[in-house]
C-alpha cells in the first residue's frame, strides 16, 4: 500500500509544484493521473522514488517511511519501486537481455553486475516475464534495434525485475502510435491483476485512461482537483483539468522551467 | 499569375548578406587594427636578411646531403622505431585506462563538486605543458631513456583523453542513469550499466587517435632525450649524416600516414 500525506516539492522559490498532496493506493488497483504539462504528475512520481527529493511531507510503502531514508536505504527501498519511463531509457548498446537483468541491480553485488554473472533464478525470471510480453526471442538482440512497442516491453519486463512493491508509469505511451500504446496500456493492467501489482500510471490520453484503469486522479496547478472512478469522470471534470479559466499563475509557472529545473535537481546517490 | 519584370528596376528589391559584424565602427576598426598589428610587427621583428641569404646554401647543402637517403643502418632505425612503438603503445594504454577514472572525476552531472574540482585540476595541470617541455622534465628526474617517454605520453594522454571523455560524459541521455538509479543500482553499477556503454564508442575513437598523435609525440619527446626513434635521429643530426637523417625521416612520414589509415579506418567501424 501506497500512502502519500501532505507532499510538497518546490524547485527552489518558485511557487510549489506539489501543493499539499494527499493520495492512497492499495491492492492490485490501476490509477491514472491525468492532468495537463507542468501540473506536477512527473514530479509526483518522481518523488515517490526520490529521482526528485520532496520538499516536505510523507510517502510511505507498505509502512516505510521514503522521504527521509539516506543512501543505501534508499537504495533497498528503490527496489520494490519499479518504474517505466516515457522515453523507454533503456541502455541502447547493451543487449536486451542485459537490459532486463539491470532491474536486478540493487540486488546483485558489483562483481556479478560487471561480469554479467547473475544468479540463475534471476535469468529464469527473466525469461519468463519476456515469454509473458512477447520479447523472449529478442533476448541477445541490442535494445535499439528494437521498435517502440518492442522497446517499451523490454523497459516494462526491467521493472517487473526488481519484483517491485508498487509500480510507477511516466506516460509510458506518449511516444508511441495509438495501436501499441493501447498494447501496452492492456499489457500494464493485466500485469497488474496477475501480479497483484498497484500501478500508477501518468497518462496524456484520457481515452485510455477511463478505459484501462480503475482509478483517475486529475491535477491542476499541484493539487488534487479529482479522485474517482472512470464512470464518474465526465465532461466537468476533464475541463476543470486541462480546459477552463486559466489561472494567474500560468503566466509565470511555466512548465519548461519546471522540467529544466528538473535536470539539475540530481539526487546525490 | 505575373512574374515581376526584371526590366522594373525601380521595384527590385536588394537582398546583401548582413555583414558578420554589424556595428561598422567596430567591423572597420578592427580591421584597421589588424593591419596595423601585420604592419608594426613586420617591421620590429628582426630578419635578417643577409643571415637569410648565407642559410640558403645551407640548407641546401643539408637537403642535398640528404641525397639519396642512406637506409644501410636499417637495424639502428629499427631499434630506434620498436622503441618508439613501445613507448606509444604502452603509454597510450596507460593513459587511455587512467583518463578514464579522471574523465568520470571531472564530469559535472555524476561527480560531486570537490570530486570535479580535483578531476578537472589533474586534466587542466596534464595538459597545461606541451609534451616536449614535460618531456624535458622526466629526462631530468629519471634519466635519459623510454621511461621518460613512457612518462611523458601518460600525462599527455590522460590530460587529452580524460577532457573529451568527460565531455562526453556530461552529454549522456540521463534517462539511463534515472533508470537504473530507480531499480536501486549503487554509484558503480550505474556508471557501469548507465555511463560506459554510453561513452563507449568516443572512447574507442579516442584512444585510436591518441595511438596516433602518440606515435608522432614519441618522435619528438625523442629528441629532448626521452628514448625512441627521436634520439636516432638527433644523434644523426649530430653527426651531419644527413643522409641517415633524411632515411629516418621518409619513414617517420611512411609510419605515421599508416597509423593514421589504420585509425581512421577502426574509428569509422566502430561508429
Amino acid at each position: 500500500m501506497l500512502e502519500i500525506t501532505n507532499l510538497i516539492k518546490r524547485y527552489g522559490q518558485d511557487e510549489p509544484v506539489l501543493k499539499g498532496l494527499d493520495l492512497a493506493v492499495e491492492g492490485n488497483s490501476v490509477v491514472a493521473i491525468v492532468g495537463a504539462s507542468g501540473a506536477g504528475k512527473s514530479t509526483l512520481l518522481r518523488c515517490i522514488n526520490r529521482l526528485v527529493e520532496p520538499t516536505s511531507g510523507s510517502i510511505k510503502l507498505n509502512g516505510t517511511e521514503i522521504v527521509n531514508l539516506r543512501r543505501r536505504e534508499l537504495r533497498r527501498v528503490r527496489r520494490k519501486i519499479g518504474m517505466v519511463f516515457q522515453g523507454f531509457n533503456l541502455i541502447d548498446r547493451l543487449t536486451v537481455m542485459e537490459n532486463v537483468l539491470a532491474g536486478r541491480l540493487g540486488y546483485v553485488s558489483l562483481f556479478q553486475a560487471v561480469t554479467r554473472r547473475f544468479p540463475a533464478e534471476d535469468i529464469e525470471r527473466a525469461f519468463a516475464l519476456m515469454e509473458r510480453v512477447g520479447i523472449a526471442h529478442y533476448a541477445n538482440k541490442r535494445a535499439d534495434e528494437l521498435s517502440g512497442g518492442e522497446r517499451q516491453r523490454v523497459g516494462v519486463v526491467r521493472a517487473l525485475m526488481q519484483e517491485p512493491e508498487v509500480l510507477l508509469a511516466d506516460e509510458p505511451t506518449a511516444s508511441l502510435d495509438p495501436r501499441t500504446s493501447e498494447q501496452i496500456m492492456m499489457l500494464l493492467q493485466s500485469l497488474a491483476s496477475e501480479l497483484s501489482l498497484p500501478v500508477l500510471i501518468n497518462i496524456h490520453n484520457v481515452a485510455q485512461a477511463r478505459s484501462y484503469t480503475d482509478r483517475i486522479v486529475g491535477l491542476r496547478h499541484g493539487t488534487m482537483i479529482f479522485d474517482g472512478t472512470p464512470v464518474e469522470f465526465d465532461k466537468e471534470a476533464l475541463d476543470a483539468i486541462y480546459g477552463g479559466i486559466e489561472s494567474p499563475e500560468d503566466a509565470s509557472t511555466t512548465p519548461e522551467r519546471g522540467s529544466k529545473e528538473r535536470e539539475s535537481d540530481h539526487d546525490p546517490t | 499569375m505575373t512574374r515581376p519584370d526584371p526590366s522594373e528596376k525601380s521595384d527590385a528589391r536588394a537582398w546583401r548578406k548582413p555583414p558578420f559584424i554589424a556595428n561598422p565602427l567596430l567591423r572597420y576598426g578592427l580591421l584597421a587594427l589588424l593591419a596595423g598589428y601585420l604592419s608594426w610587427a613586420l617591421t620590429t621583428l628582426p630578419f635578417n636578411w643577409e643571415r637569410i641569404g648565407e642559410g640558403l646554401p645551407r640548407a641546401a647543402r643539408i637537403f642535398g646531403g640528404g641525397f639519396p637517403p642512406n637506409f644501410s643502418r636499417f637495424d639502428l632505425l629499427l631499434t630506434g622505431f620498436t622503441e618508439s612503438l613501445q613507448i606509444a603503445i604502452l603509454a597510450t594504454l596507460l593513459g587511455v585506462l587512467l583518463s578514464i577514472p579522471f574523465a568520470v572525476m571531472a564530469a559535472r552531472n555524476i561527480a560531486p563538486l570537490p570530486i570535479y574540482l580535483l578531476g578537472r585540476t589533474v586534466i587542466i595541470v596534464s595538459r597545461s605543458f606541451h609534451p616536449v617541455i614535460v618531456a624535458i622534465l622526466f629526462v631530468a628526474a629519471v634519466g635519459f631513456g623510454p621511461l621518460a617517454g613512457i612518462l611523458t605520453l601518460t600525462l599527455y594522454s590522460i590530460g587529452f583523453v580524460g577532457k573529451l571523455l568527460a565531455e562526453e560524459i556530461e552529454e549522456i541521455d540521463w534517462g539511463q542513469v534515472e533508470a537504473m538509479r530507480s531499480t536501486g543500482a549503487g554509484y558503480l553499477a550505474t556508471l557501469y550499466y548507465a555511463v560506459f556503454p554510453q561513452i563507449l564508442p568516443r572512447q574507442v575513437g579516442l584512444s585510436m587517435y591518441q595511438l596516433d598523435s602518440n606515435l608522432r609525440a614519441s618522435a619528438v619527446v625523442g629528441i629532448v632525450g626521452a628514448g625512441g626513434i627521436g634520439s636516432t635521429l638527433m644523434n644523426a643530426f649530430g653527426r651531419y649524416d644527413y643522409d641517415f637523417a633524411f632515411a629516418i625521416l621518409l619513414v617517420i612520414i611512411a609510419v605515421i600516414l599508416i597509423s593514421e589509415g589504420v585509425s581512421g579506418w577502426v574509428r569509422k567501424r566502430i561508429w
